[in-house]
């Protein structure tokens, strides 16, 4: 009656086996290393890459252990951390901006087990230090924006259908506009109902007034919103990846929020300051004259930019001579958006500005026709010019139109630029957490310890009190140690202090399923059975009991996952799986032992249960 | 070795009355700090800044409390965190000053006094995040309350249900009131191991549940009154109890004693579990159970009728 079939034997070499693969990972520690990935999706690792990073590295005569090519990133590893940082240095020097030089641990395992996906275990921010942000986007600004760029939108288009108002207003998110009669009314509100289908329009009457007033719809609310939160997501990864963080995580949460976890990075005040910089954007003009002249623009290159001028480039590094005179910043800008010429069709970029910007474009473009403008913008100093449009007319009403020389792609880069400079929603961190390297090393030592002793006291324990059973029952708490591990590996789940604390609680925990198998069966021995239905009657027995009381601890974990943040929900999830895993170890391990040992002997006069 | 070779039944439900009376008496004092005093909720609750920093030298926590004032920060509180060279500072949320540059700022006023300084960590939450965080980890005790309770109404019988989550919920007012009566940080890993020893401590009110089922359906407890039955239940399972939360508390008393300052608090909630946990599952629940007029009916129904039939055979 104790014997298992040799199928359930099998199950349980394979599991052991398959935990020891994926855990295996985790004993062979890590490398430094120098990670290198493209900035922009148009350019790729490849091996020609792989070539340029081997030649820099080479000419700073440094030998790396060895340079790979892996999910889109080329990676060099060192043996010392001396020569990582030099590495990185002579790597960013050949190659220029445009590439991200990260510097990175990986780990040492052997090439066999990274190719099953055996990785080690992904240690939370906690444990190996790092930053992490919780930033949240100012939605009432953006909606604000939003209906400020609505409001021009209706003052340019009433003029244009000679549409006569006696005035136009917007507080906060609602826009008013009055009108003299009725009529006048009536036909405004068509034209407005058609070319502005996200404005929920309501009219009223009051002393010889007549109004249309006007919000935003709830779905272009919501779309204005996730836009807003696209946008940012957008600007900020760009940002991180000038920080050159091996593996930054950006991720939205909720509906206004954004997590920003950078691994590793220690400068927080620099990672501070460049996620919360406002990149600025200035309208100016060309220096056209000057740029007709050839020589003129050499010499700005080399130096000698011509007096009330300066030289910026554009993305594909075509030189630019700016005058020095701003024409409209980037608060001016309230909307910008890739879209197609009406006309042509061609693929363009529509500008919405505010009041005041239109009045002053209108002056400019009037005095400056046949002439180029620059967009600039400006981050951290370093000014770029988006795009240098010429000038056909007079443009009118704030509602400004790029187009010409454009592809889809290209329009929509110019909108993103334009967007990031005006910046759509402003952000705010609300929640920071930084560990410093020596805390998370601490608390590693502090996790392994604590759960390395509290093994060892119990595994003493269990095997005085219960000898022969008790070294089964160690066993498989070890097993259920080794899965726990396994799995965490192999889900790649974030492991963090709690969750190590978890996996202390989850052994703590799961002893108490052998417990209560060895108990029933010491007390079925003293009711008087034989040894072999005592060991049948005590797993049976034991069982329901063992599912009951771990199912109430995994509706406890559950409940810590779902409604947990950060840290805790490592503990969860840790505390979830160890329950999984305790159970399978605690019946099935520790029961294939005592079949193994005890299951054979057709007389069994004692068990050796102390 | 075996540390409890009882033979006969002990009378706890004798003395239940008593029981109820330790416990009310501990219930009402834990309400009762909870309710003057109130609890040391931490950072992650109220909104704030915590910043953990490392000196080569132990250092004067006045003249680091000093260069605090002289900022703005006369509020902040600064202590000892672990060894006499580590200091934690915590700053509460100021109105106006953003929070992300606020540690920025006392980390180079602090440098100015010893460039030796070394940032350990920094955690900051905003006002709006701690509330969050305070009304979801609520929630959180919400569901497995009501998790535990149709699990086990599921799995037994309602009585049990309710019983169990009453101790069990005595046992979290009871730990939560500790922290309040010694002021100690209630942080989120300590609601954390709250949450943990909930689902943790009903274990033990399910096995000797499950005991008291196996003893009704049994026929040596055939005519046996429902106290004795209990007893008989509570008796039966009190060595595993023992052994069992004996090496969870070795676990525990390792991270106690292992795992430094930071995880202290948490492994004090998951003891102060462990012990009430013991004592309410069983010496609370129970009696609970009895006064909710358990009998054997509401456990038997199933197998009342092949008993009949047996009857008739015979």
């Amino acid at each position: 009656m104790n014997r298992y079939p040799l199928w359930k034997y099998l199950l349980i070499v394979v599991a052991l086996v398959g935990g020891l693969i994926y855990t295996l990972p985790n004993f062979y520690g890590e490398v430094p290393a120098v990670q290198v990935s493209p900035l922009r999706s148009s350019l790729k690792a490849d091996a020609a890459l792989m070539a340029r990073v081997e030649q820099a590295l080479q000419k700073a005569s440094l030998k790396p252990e060895g340079v790979a090519l892996e999910a889109g990133s080329i990676k060099a590893r060192f043996t010392t951390t001396d020569e990582q940082l030099k590495a990185k240095d002579a790597v960013q020097t050949a190659l220029g901006e445009d590439y991200v030089v990260a510097l990175n641990l990986l780990s040492r395992s052997p090439q066999w087990l990274t190719s099953i996906g055996a990785l080690p275990m992904y240690l939370g921010l906690d444990l190996r230090g790092g930053v992490h942000f919780l930033m949240q986007v100012d939605m009432k600004s953006a909606l604000t924006k939003k209906m400020e760029a609505y409001t021009n939108d209706i003052r340019s288009t009433l003029r244009e259908r000679r549409i006569q108002y006696s005035g136009i207003s917007r507080d906060g998110q609602r826009v008013t506009v009055r009108f003299r009669d009725d009529a006048t009314r009536t036909k405004a509100l068509a034209v407005i109902t058609k070319n502005m289908p996200d404005l929920e329009l309501t009219t009223a009457d009051d002393a010889g007034e007549f109004r249309i007033s006007g919000g935003l719809r709830v779905e272009a609310q919501r779309t204005t919103q996730q836009f807003a939160l696209q946008q940012n997501i957008n600007t900020l990864r760009n940002r991180v990846n000038e920080l050159g963080v091996a593996e930054p995580i950006i991720q939205q949460q909720g509906l206004d929020r954004v997590v920003v976890q950078l691994p590793g990075v220690q400068d927080t005040a620099k990672a501070k300051d460049i996620l919360g910089r406002t990149a600025t954007l200035e309208i100016r003009m060309v220096d056209d004259e000057r740029m007709l002249d050839l020589a003129a623009v050499q010499q700005a290159k080399a130096g000698q930019v011509p007096f009330g001028s300066e030289l910026y480039y554009e993305r594909n590094g075509q030189p630019v001579l700016v005058k020095k005179q701003v024409v409209l910043t980037g608060e001016r800008i309230n909307d910008a958006q890739p879209g197609f010429d009406q006309q042509t069709s061609e693929p363009a970029v529509h500008i919405n500005l505010d009041g005041t910007g239109a009045r002053v474009f209108q002056q400019v473009t009037r005095e400056n026709v046949g002439k180029r403008m620059a967009i600039l913008l400006f981050e951290r100093g370093k000014g770029e010019v988006v795009t240098a449009p010429v000038i056909r007319s007079e443009i009118g009403g704030g509602r400004v139109q790029i187009s010409g020389r454009m592809t889809s792609q290209e329009a929509r880069d110019v909108s993103l630029l334009l967007r990031a400079g005006a910046l759509a929603a402003p952000m705010e961190i609300v929640e920071e957490r930084t560990v410093g390297p020596s805390l998370g090393a601490d608390n590693i030592r502090i996790g392994f310890n604590s759960t390395l002793y509290g093994f060892a006291a119990i595994a003493v324990f269990m095997v005085i009190y219960y000898t022969v059973v008790g070294v089964f029952s160690v066993v498989a708490l070890a097993a259920n140690l080794l899965f726990l591990i396994a799995l965490l590996s192999m889900l790649q789940a974030t492991l963090t202090l709690p969750g190590m604390a978890g996996i202390a609680l989850t052994i703590g925990m799961a002893i108490d399923a052998n417990v209560l198998i060895n108990e029933r069966i010491r007390e079925e021995l003293r009711n008087g059975n034989t040894p072999h239905a005592a060991i049948y009657a005590g797993y049976d027995r034991a069982w329901g009991t063992i599912l009951d009381s771990n199912i109430t601890t995994l509706i406890a974990g559950l409940a810590l996952f779902a409604f947990g943040s950060g840290p805790v929900k490592g503990f969860a999830v840790v505390l979830c799986l160890g329950i999984l895993t305790s159970i399978f170890s605690a019946v099935v391990v520790s029961r294939g032992m005592m079949n193994l040992y005890y299951g054979g002997r057709r007389k069994l006069d004692r068990i050796a249960i102390g | 070795m075996e540390f409890f070779r009882i033979k006969k039944s002990i009378p706890f439900m004798r003395f239940a009355r008593m029981f109820n009376i330790i416990s009310l008496i501990t219930f009402l004092i834990a309400v009762g700090s909870l309710s003057t005093k109130g609890l040391n909720l931490g950072v992650d609750f109220t909104g704030g800044t915590v910043m953990e920093v490392s000196y080569t030298q132990p250092p004067e926590l006045d003249s680091i409390r000093g260069t605090l004032a002289k900022i703005g920060f006369s509020e902040a509180s600064v202590q000892n965190f672990g060894t006499a060279r580590d200091v934690l500072i915590r700053l509460p949320v100021k109105e106006g000053l953003t929070s992300a540059q606020l540690s920025e700022q006392v980390l180079v006023e602090l440098r100015k006094d010893n460039a030796q300084l070394e940032m350990r960590r920094v955690e900051f939450v905003g006002p709006q995040v701690g509330k969050e965080l305070f009304e979801s980890g609520a929630l959180a005790l919400l569901f497995v309350c009501i998790g535990i309770v149709a699990y086990l109404a599921l799995r037994f019988e309602w009585k049990f249900g309710l019983a169990a989550i009453i101790a069990n919920l005595h046992d979290v007012i009871i730990i939560v009131g500790v922290f309040s009566i010694f002021q100690w940080e209630f942080s989120l890993p300590v609601l954390a191991a709250v949450l943990a020893i909930l689902g943790y401590s009903v274990n033990e009110s399910v096995v000797v549940f499950d005991r008291v089922r196996e003893c009704f359906r049994s026929r040596q407890y055939r005519g046996a009154s429902v106290p004795d039955v209990l007893d008989a239940a509570i008796t039966q399972t009190m060595s595993r109890t023992i052994i069992t939360h004996g090496s969870t508390q070795m676990m525990v008393l390792a991270m106690l004693l292992f795992g430094g300052e930071t995880l202290f608090h948490f492994a004090l909630a998951l003891t102060i579990g462990i012990c009430f946990g013991i004592y309410s599952s069983v010496l609370v629940a129970s009696p609970i159970v009895m006064y909710l007029g358990v009998s054997r009916d509401d456990l038997v129904k199933i197998e009342k009728k092949p008993e009949n039939e047996s009857g008739a055979v015979v």
